[in-house]
């Protein structure tokens, strides 16, 4: 194939503008909206209207009431990802390399469930984990679960959930990896009496690293911020921080510490993403 | 024998169960769709019923809030495929200073929790002064800001990956600029175009998180599905979501008969 000659000139500019217009105005603008305030005094109210007040302290104040929930942010949205990562792997492995001619049925079959609405999909999993549901009798007779045992309301529930809602995005940079790699190289592993399970480590495995890196990011960065999953399948014990930034905003129109919250949890996942891609040296996906 | 088959297929079987694991909730889904309940606080299934279907606006708000949500997911999806279309084409097809910027500033959105776009959002409207506004056009501004880079990705893919030999066979037999255009380049753009406006749509349609925050006191359908919730839920709500389901994949089918009626049509 011919590489396009890209044409210089106004155009490009003109055709660029009117979506980096929009994108500026209404998502990098915002940030700066949110730092403000995150710093006004949070004596002020919606009402009363806010002053500026470089407060610093909303941001460890914020730190100290919330950390709670923070850190269940991340251990909740941490474990679902691993979850989502050996569920999607085997799923995306199967799709790539043993499905055949019925890859793409496949692959349409894991967006499917999810064009069905979130909210939908998460009430009907109440519904499965509910106290005399099918699930938790049987975990009860398996004596898995006490006799008043239950799942709903439980950390149990609430990643099971997570780990549904975020499958896709899991699977589907994982499946375009794992369909990128040249079957040649496995083969050549096996022709060298390599152990299927070694040629997977040592070929596949790392061969499809950009693809576990963007799945996880995928899968981790919504699932940290997500509080319908708490709301609907946890109790308040569970509460995430997408839930108190939430009912900050909404509820106690507090928006000073919901600002502070929200900016302390973006830089935590930006920090964390940054350490992560450089430790599994895949840093050009960025 | 069986043995070495099912070693062989292990793999193929445990995606398979994966599968049928996501389709679980659809299932109850649809079968709750069907439910008479016995009591508005229980969900479970108690008895078999057309009811649902035939009669779906019992609750005129739950209707009033999936057109509501229609509206805003089709015009979300007009704005967004347009500047999306066009940037995509000038990322692909021209040069311009500040590239690196441009794709990074595109990427973020993607990668942004919701819950600090929303929020974010929901600061420069209160510093603005528009908390008093919130409403129909706050969401749909918000709607057509997280889909503007999904619009932008699906149709750079689609262009990237096109050959422009048939472009520079039309320019050969002297076809104008915009004849190219509008007779070459669009039709073989279109699917592009066409994947990333539907994508756009059930992003907007499904939403909740940033439009929660940026509603004020308009209801869409998310939301009207997250007020019930706590107050006991409508069997009907199963029925929009059997519909949701029914409509895309009938949809997604639909194109891929397409596709294959036109490679047997080419080949």
């Amino acid at each position: 194939m011919s590489e396009t000659v890209r044409k210089r000139g106004r155009l490009g500019y003109l055709l660029l503008f009117p979506a980096l217009a929009w994108l500026g105005l209404f998502f990098v603008v915002p940030l700066y909206s949110l730092v403000a305030t995150s710093l006004f005094d949070p004596a002020g109210s919606d009402f009363r209207g806010y002053t500026m007040s470089w407060a610093w302290g909303n941001y460890s104040d914020a730190l100290h009431e919330y950390w709670q929930p923070l850190l269940r942010s991340i251990v909740y949205g941490g474990i679902a990802t691993a979850l989502c990562l050996v569920l999607g792997y085997v799923l995306a492995y199967a799709i790539a390399f043993k499905a055949g001619r019925w890859k793409n049925v496949m692959l349409v079959l894991v967006i499917a469930p999810f064009f069905t609405s979130f909210l939908i999909r998460t009430l009907s999993w109440k519904l499965i984990l509910a106290d005399d549901g099918v699930i938790v009798n049987s975990l009860q007779f398996l004596h898995v679960l006490g006799s008043d045992g239950r799942l709903l309301a439980t950390p149990v529930a609430v990643i099971a959930g997570l780990t549904y809602n975020f499958l896709p995005f899991m699977v589907l940079p994982l499946y375009a990896s794992l369909d990128k790699i040249d079957h040649r190289l496995i083969e050549a592993s096996g022709d060298l009496y390599a152990h299927p399970a070694i040629g997977f480590f040592k070929v596949t495995w790392p061969l499809s690293l950009p693809g576990v890196v963007s799945g996880t990011l995928l899968t981790f960065i919504p699932a940290a911020g997500d509080f319908i999953n708490v709301q609907l399948l946890g109790s308040p014990n569970q509460r995430m921080v997408g839930s108190v930034i939430q009912s900050l905003f909404t509820d106690a129109n507090n928006y000073p510490a919901a600002a502070s919250l929200s900016m302390i949890l973006m830089v935590l996942i930006v920090a964390m993403v940054v350490v992560y891609v450089r430790r599994a040296g895949t840093e050009d996906l960025l | 024998m069986t043995g070495r088959w099912l070693r062989e297929r292990l793999v193929l079987v445990l995606g398979i169960l994966v599968l049928l694991y996501t389709f679980v909730p659809i299932a109850v889904v649809v079968l709750m769709s069907f439910n008479a309940p016995a009591s508005r606080n229980v969900y479970r299934f108690d008895a078999f019923t057309l009811d649902n279907w035939l009669n779906p606006c019992t609750d005129p708000s739950m209707c009033d809030a999936v057109r509501r949500s229609v509206e805003i997911g089709l015009l979300a999806t007009v704005v967004a495929t347009i500047l999306g279309t066009l940037a995509a084409f000038a990322l692909v097809r021209h040069d311009f200073v500040g590239r690196s910027a441009t794709n990074l500033l595109i990427f973020l959105p993607m990668a942004a929790p919701e819950i600090v776009m929303g929020s974010s959002l929901l600061a420069l409207f209160v510093a603005a002064g528009f908390s008093g506004q919130l409403g129909f056009w706050t969401i749909l501004i918000a709607h057509i800001m997280f889909c503007l880079s999904f619009v932008v990705v699906t149709v750079r893919a689609r262009l990237a990956g096109m050959d422009d030999t048939l472009e520079q066979a039309a320019m050969d037999l002297y076809a104008t600029p915009a004849q190219t255009f509008w007779r070459v380049t669009f039709p073989l753009v279109f699917p592009g175009i066409l994947g990333a406006a539907l994508l756009s749509f059930s992003l907007s349609f499904d939403d909740f998180i940033i439009t929660n925050l940026n509603a004020g006191t308009t209801t869409t359908f998310p939301m009207y599905v997250w007020g019930v919730a706590q107050r006991g839920v409508p069997m009907q709500v199963n029925v929009i979501g059997t519909l949701m389901f029914a409509i895309s994949i009938a949809i997604v089918l639909g194109s891929e008969l397409n596709n294959r009626r036109r490679s047997k049509a080419l080949a």
